[in-house]
């Protein structure tokens, strides 16, 4: 059992490497740093001059594997590689290109993002389970039939649309909380409340079928018949039978994406002018800022590699089946 | 030679899609096993109903694919032949071409006859007031608009609507005829049958569909003839041809984006579960890593690496259109990269499941080398997942165009897209009164491509794999 | 209080809606006793399960009831509102099912499970505490150390345990009436020797009906007072017990008896039953049967008969018993094998020599090896010649391990196998490939053994072709061949797998064996997923194709009828090794070893008359990956001596051709002289 867990961490290192290659090839092999530096500076009338400066300025001046100017270990450490890239595995993350420390932007943006982010998923997680059980009681029935109807409409439409729509309604024409903004504390529940109920309604249409999916697909199992044989009342058969066996999928897929609930969300973000992780990267993503997206793909990475984590070790703490073998 | 065509990579992408599904429909003929899924699908109500709206979305999407330079209108006889334009456009642009060339000066209302803000017109005799122009196109053949406008339109949509129905009726006759025909009944036998919705495949609801499409396509024809049905945007472009035009951009984004991971997920997939030992060592390694890093992060790098790349090596793109072409393509690979994973993790998963299979041990026993049975036994059986695993993720890769451009990692900002359009309007959402129609416009196109493919994954998935059929009784 | 507890009149239960529904249940009358077994016989698909979950109203989503009265001690069932048949199913009725793996919640603790049964059905003052009445039940169906076991989850538990659990839910309620729906189909004999008792008690204890769903005539000899048998959807036969196995009425009934293999049939080709159950998605005219009928008259085509009872609680659906009149049945003069009697072993075709097949434990942080699974410890066997070789064993012994260690589908750990003098285990792949095609194999399921999307033609073709046999024409020529050979229409070659019924299926894979002109067929339960009169038609065709081509087979089997009927020698395999060989004769009529003695005792049978003592096996087989020190049996065994506990018991070689490893049985090692010696009886 901890044996286990010990091998899946220690099995996240070579990917934690594979990634950091890969951002380093994308980063700094396909476009070399006078690229980057071209870019910023204005394509026209670079001088190469103009280029080095900048390159010093970032501490993109050195070779990318292997200096030759310097003595003993600093011919690898003194690199681009070793710089910008390895120092990413202590959660170094080094200063964007417009000189901020990142690794202070991302504690200080990383709130906001989990005040919106949580709420999503944990209400979301409620009313999808609810209405999932509900449709599941009826299936067969009308309610069922109309339900999907509603969910395949939901899931068709565009997260944007939620977004605008629901801005336009709640904000614009009945002025029941500000368009976008955030406050610290408290004062800033009036400017949660709009996204999270979009994040909630935005995400009923997949989530919510997803469930349905599931149920029905435990409710066509021999044990259903069984608890059904002892006589147990439908109401019974559902929530000790059928929901305990199907929230063993839905709990490891939320466990999975528990870490990644820090990075925020981009769009919404965006749009309600949240100041989290979601809206950085935007803002990195618009600005050209290489250093912050750079930043933001390792630790998305090493997030998303946590969840993969916690979810090996959900499954054995919820599932009998993996607990007990 | 009147027109010199042009095949941007995409366009030949588009069309190799379709050569390997006749080819597929082709082979499906002679073989039971994958003609009964579709047969099921053909039967089924919700399936071919939202074909039908599919269908047309392909067909203007295909068009759209078709791209040529036009000839210039004649530039002086300088003895060198026709002479072609630079500019890139496709089969679709010529047949609206009125759409296209049709620009007012900047935005206006759905069918308006004049533009949406005041502006200070000077009247002939030199006196200035400040009131709503007219448009350039748009209701300008209304002597009185005031007065003639609603009769106006109303007049269209009628004839569009007569129009639609005598289609209409000749395409259900010539229908319940062929089938008559078919069958060998008479065809007052066949109508009833038709009317009752008693045929095998769902005539009824395919008519009913195919009405509703006419009525609405009709209706727009005869009004964009004197309007712009769907008004024009800031610079007077007018938003029907705008979103007409994304059709292409979503259907190229959800169609080659899987078919340029196919090769990858499926011969990794394989190889992986029947293989094993170190080949399934590495390959795991692989998409693990691949899928380790969150989808949108690594489209915004790579995108923004192709932006810096496209910047430095401007030369090497010959017009805007292959340029932005090029983004697209890449932006499909790229998407491609970030959904293959799960795809191949699935098929490795079966082919682990195969492999012990009897059939497979048995030809193993015969000595069947191992390319073989991985062509004979274990492709033909993991392919419906394949197929499943295409429609369903359609409809998402179509929505997630949308939010990439959005947030300017999308497709190139030249390129008509319902991202594009969403994200140039939404400046607009803080104008009072609000200028909804290009928002409005892109989501609708969005929503009912979506919904259809949603509704026809379903139809397909539910057809070929019959476990999932049984668990929604 | 009547005597009849339960009475169906006319039950009709179709399945699945549109044009052409299946009438899986189509107008059944039966009515059972207060405290008797009534068994409900038939072949798959025959509509008893469908009859079982009509009576409690489980059906599927598809099904439903269209017709039909259910009474349980003058209770209308069909007419009560769902609430009230709430309190009927698990309360008066209870129900036990065929798969006891999936027929548990896997995340609630068996304790949870009885209790809930409990708490529905218990009365209200004692509610509150079902704890007591959980253990009571435990402890009735036989659960060891019920205190400790409340607390485990179903997938700790053996499937002879699990399906005990199921029927102490099944007892929560004090059911007057217990439905087993197969229950112990998916069982061990031996383990299935304890649930038949365990049920036998129980029913005695409490004084309840049993109605008892199974194919298997066997379970229904050992158990039943009467016996219903269905076909198609509807009951053919209905008599006592006595009467029906003494003198079975309907040519149906008789012809399930006439194709069971049996030791006494060995010369004789087994009688079967042409053709298939019909579909029951249509309109019969006539008959139901007459199609497989050999006494079929004109009417039985063309009128249905009606329903001729002919005593008590006894009567028969035939035309042969309308009038009134008696009817003898002449049973059709045995066909003898002509060379069947002569066939002698010829010298040894295949060897192999301790034999292992061991697979690796990993575990910890690095995926060390701590250990093998032993699936196969050490099995020497020999087949000579055109000869039959049984290798009998219960579910996880690791013989079908041994057949695919012998083909080298998995490579062997250690040990020889020798096909016609050459060792197989040491070619590489590539030298492999060619000799393959002189074994050949044929698996227990005929849905998986054919690739679906694949045309018969084409299957039967493959091995040819691989193997590089003559050109195009002549390999599709041959295909007609065989095909035709194990009687399929040469056109099937067009069609797909899954045109065909599982009897077919397995004569295709039969034919596709065959193309490769194999010495040795490894015969890997070819029948045990067919029913009774289809199996025999598949046994009568192995046994026409050993006369006819001297093939030798390795038959692997847990069925110890077919392996009397079919094999001469077996090989008895407890826990990865081999216990006791020798010739079918030694071996069946006189084990000595105390495992196969158990083994043998606990197959029923339908003889009534021979009344065995059942010697009755504790606990389960233990798992491979860890054996008990000493004789792998000792755990179990009956007459466990000190020595046991210790050592693992040499090979002992006994008169000229039988080897048992047992302490108990005296004969020399290696020798051949020695008296059969004091086996323990």
């Amino acid at each position: 059992m901890m044996a286990y867990i010990i091998r899946r961490v220690l099995y996240a290192i070579p990917i934690l490497i594979g990634v950091n290659i890969l951002t380093f090839v994308l980063f700094f092999v396909i476009n070399s740093p006078d690229d980057m530096a071209r870019m910023h500076l204005g394509v026209k009338r670079v001088t190469p001059e103009a280029i080095e400066s900048w390159k010093r300025e970032h501490g993109y001046d050195k070779p990318l594997l292997y200096n030759d100017r310097a003595a003993g270990a600093a011919r690898f450490t003194d690199t681009i590689f070793f710089q910008k890239s390895l120092k990413l595995f202590q959660f170094d993350f080094g200063l964007s290109d417009s000189g901020r420390d990142i690794g202070y932007d991302i504690s200080q943006r990383m709130w906001p993002s989990l005040a919106i982010a949580v709420p999503v998923l944990f209400i979301g997680l409620l009313v999808n389970i609810s209405y999932a059980l509900l449709i599941a009681f009826f299936r067969a029935t009308y309610i069922d039939f109309w339900s999907v109807v509603l969910l395949v409409m939901m899931m068709s439409i565009s997260s944007l649309f939620y977004i605008i729509g629901g801005q336009y309604l709640v904000s614009k024409v009945l002025h029941l909380v500000p368009i976008s903004g955030y406050d610290t504390g408290l004062a800033a529940i009036k400017f949660l409340i709009l996204p999270v109920i979009i994040g909630v309604v935005g995400g009923i249409g997949a989530g919510t079928r997803w469930y349905r999916t599931l149920f029905l697909e435990e409710i066509n199992k021999d044990y259903v018949r069984t608890a059904r044989a002892k006589g147990l009342s439908e109401r019974l058969v559902l929530f000790r039978h059928v929901l305990k066996n199907a929230l063993i999928p839905i709990l490891t897929g939320v466990v999975v994406v528990l870490p990644l609930l820090f990075m925020g969300s981009l769009i919404t973000e965006s749009f309600f002018g949240i100041p989290g992780l979601g809206s950085y990267t935007i803002d990195a993503i618009n600005r050209q800022d290489f250093a912050i997206v750079r930043a933001m793909v390792f630790l998305g990475s090493v997030l998303y590699i946590l969840g993969l984590i916690l979810t090996d070790i959900s499954y054995t703490l919820v599932d009998p089946r993996v607990r007990l073998s | 030679m009147t027109v010199q065509p042009v095949i941007l990579w995409t366009d030949a992408l588009v069309f190799l899609l379709v050569a390997l599904a006749v080819l597929f429909a082709w082979m499906a003929r002679g073989r039971e096993h994958l003609r009964a899924p579709w047969r099921y699908v053909a039967r089924s109500r919700v399936g071919m109903a939202s074909l039908v709206v599919l269908a047309v979305y392909m067909a203007i999407g295909l068009l759209d694919s078709l791209h040529y330079h036009p000839l210039l209108p004649k530039a002086g006889d300088n003895g060198h032949g026709p002479r072609h334009s630079a500019e890139i456009v496709s089969l679709f642009d010529a047949i609206v071409a009125p759409l296209r060339e049709r620009s007012e000066k900047t935005y206006s209302a759905p069918l308006a006859w004049r533009l949406y803000a005041k502006e200070s017109i000077e009247r002939p005799d030199g006196t200035v007031y400040r009131d709503y122009p007219r448009l350039k196109y748009g209701g300008a053949h209304l002597k009185e608009p005031a007065r003639e406008w609603g009769p106006d339109i109303r007049r269209r949509m009628a004839l569009g609507l007569v129009k639609a129905a005598v289609i209409w009726a000749v395409v259900a006759a010539s229908l319940a005829l062929l089938l008559a025909r078919r069958d060998g009944i008479p065809l007052s036998v066949m109508f009833g049958r038709l009317a009752r919705g008693e045929t095998a495949i769902p005539w009824r609801t395919v008519l009913a569909t195919l009405g509703l499409v006419l009525a609405a396509t009709l209706v727009v024809i005869e009004l964009a003839a004197g309007y712009h049905v769907l008004g024009t945007d800031k610079v007077g472009e007018d938003v029907l041809y705008q979103a007409l035009k994304s059709i292409r951009t979503g259907l190229v984004i959800g169609t080659l984006t899987t078919l340029v991971m196919l090769p990858a997920a499926i011969l990794l997939g394989i190889m992986a579960g029947y293989f094993r030992g170190w080949v399934d060592d590495v390959i795991q390694y692989l998409y693990t890593t691949l899928s380790s890093v969150p989808g949108v992060l690594l489209i915004a790098a790579a995108i923004l690496m192709l932006q810096v790349y496209m910047n430095n090596h401007q030369g090497a793109f010959n017009s805007l259109t292959e340029r932005a072409d090029l983004r697209l393509l890449f932006l499909c690979i790229i998407l491609g990269i970030t959904s293959w994973t799960s795809l191949c993790r699935y098929l490795r998963g079966e082919a682990l499941k195969l492999r012990e299979v009897d059939y497979v041990q048995a030809a193993v026993n015969f000595g069947v080398g191992h390319f073989t049975i991985i062509g004979r036994h274990i492709l033909p059986n993991v392919l419906h997942i394949v197929l499943i695993t295409v429609v369903l993720d359609f409809s998402g890769l179509v929505l997630a165009e949308a939010v990439l451009s959005y947030v300017n990692i999308g497709v190139d900002p030249s390129m008509n897209s319902w991202g594009n359009m969403i994200n140039s309007a939404r400046l607009e959402m803080a104008r009072d009164p609000i200028v909804w129609w290009s928002l409005a416009a892109a989501m609708i196109f969005m929503f009912v491509l979506v919904l259809c493919a949603n509704l026809f994954a379903d139809v397909v998935r539910d057809a070929f794999d019959p476990r999932l059929r049984n668990s929604r009784d | 209080m009547s005597d009849i507890l339960l009475r169906i009149e006319n039950l009709k239960t179709w399945i699945g809606s549109g044009p052409r529904p299946v009438r899986a249940v189509d107008g059944v009358d039966l009515e059972i006793r207060r405290g008797e077994t009534f068994a409900l016989l038939g072949e798959s698909g025959c509509g008893k399960s469908m009859t079982a979950l009509s009576i409690m109203r489980l059906l599927p989503p598809a099904g439903r009831i269209v017709e039909g009265h259910v009474e349980l001690d003058g209770v209308p069932l069909l007419d009560l509102p769902e609430v009230a048949m709430r309190q009927e199913r698990g309360g008066r009725m209870g129900m036990i099912f065929q798969e006891p793996m999936t027929s548990l919640n896997p995340v609630l603790t068996i304790g949870q499970q009885i209790a809930e049964a409990v708490r529905v059905h218990e009365d209200p003052a004692r509610r509150r505490t079902p704890e007591q009445r959980v253990l009571e039940l435990l402890e009735a169906v036989g659960i060891p150390d019920p205190k400790r076991r409340v607390r485990e989850y179903p997938h700790q538990l053996s499937g002879g345990m699990k399906q005990r659990v199921m029927i102490a839910i099944a007892l929560a309620g004090r059911p007057e009436l217990l439905i087993a729906d197969e229950p112990t189909t998916a069982l061990d004999v031996t383990i299935q020797a304890q649930v038949l008792d365990l049920m036998r008690d129980l029913q005695r204890e409490r004084g309840m009906a049993i109605l008892l769903i199974t194919h298997d005539l066997g379970v229904v000899s050992e158990t039943a007072d009467r016996v219903a048998v269905m076909y198609a959807g509807q009951i053919v036969e209905i008599a006592p017990a006595d009467t029906f196995f003494g003198a079975a009425r309907h040519p149906y009934s008789r012809k399930l008896f006439e194709s069971l293999p049996r030791a006494e049939r060995r010369s004789a080709r087994l009688n079967v039953i042409e053709g298939n159950v019909p579909p029951l998605d249509r309109d019969f005219t006539g008959c139901r049967f007459a199609d497989r009928c050999d006494l079929a008259e004109p009417r039985c085509h063309e009128v249905s008969p009606e329903w001729t009872v002919l005593g008590e609680g006894e009567g028969v659906r035939c035309h042969l018993y309308a009038g009134g009149a008696g009817v003898t049945l002449f049973p059709r003069a045995a066909v003898e094998h002509p060379d069947r009697a002569v066939s002698q072993g010829g010298e040894t075709l295949l060897e192999t020599e301790q034999l292992k097949v061991h697979f690796p434990i990993h575990k910890g942080v690095f995926r060390r090896v701590v250990g093998h699974v032993r699936a196969v410890d050490g099995v020497s066997l020999a087949i000579p010649t055109g000869r039959t070789v049984a290798l009998v064993g219960e579910s996880g012994c690791g013989k079908t391990t041994v057949g695919k260690g012998i083909l080298q589908l998995i490579r062997p750990t250690a040990g020889q196998v020798r096909f016609d003098g050459e060792e197989l285990t040491r070619l590489t792949q590539r030298e492999l490939r060619r000799r393959r095609r002189n074994m050949q194999i044929i698996f227990q399921d005929p849905m998986s053994s054919m690739n679906p999307r694949m045309l018969v033609g084409n299957i039967v073709e493959e091995g040819m072709q691989a193997q590089r046999m003559g050109d195009r024409a002549w390999r599709r020529r041959r295909v007609t061949e065989l095909l035709e050979h194990v009687g399929i229409p040469a056109e099937a070659r067009n069609r797909y797998p899954h045109e065909f019924s599982g009897g077919q299926r397995q004569r295709i894979c039969v034919a596709r064996a065959l193309a490769l002109e194999p010495k040795l067929i490894v015969c890997d339960e070819p029948t045990s997923a067919l029913d009774v009169s289809v199996q025999a038609q598949i046994l009568n065709l192995l046994q026409d194709l050993q006369a006819e081509f001297g093939l030798s087979y390795l038959f692997i089997t847990h069925d110890i009828s077919v392996v009397s009927y079919l094999a001469h020698e077996v090989a008895v395999m407890y826990l990865g090794r081999i216990v006791e060989r020798g010739t079918v004769q030694e071996v069946l009529e006189d084990p000595l070893h105390p495992y196969t003695q158990a083994l043998l005792s606990a197959v029923p049978t339908v003889d009534k008359g021979s009344k065995r003592k059942v010697i009755h096996l504790e606990g389960d087989m233990p798992s491979p990956a860890n054996p008990p020190a000493g004789c792998h049996f000792h755990p179990r065994c009956p007459v466990a001596m000190e020595t046991c506990r210790t050592a693992y018991p040499p090979e002992r070689r006994i008169g000229g051709s039988r080897v048992v490893s047992c302490f108990r049985v005296t004969g020399e090692t290696g020798s051949e002289s020695g008296p059969a010696g004091s086996a323990p009886r």
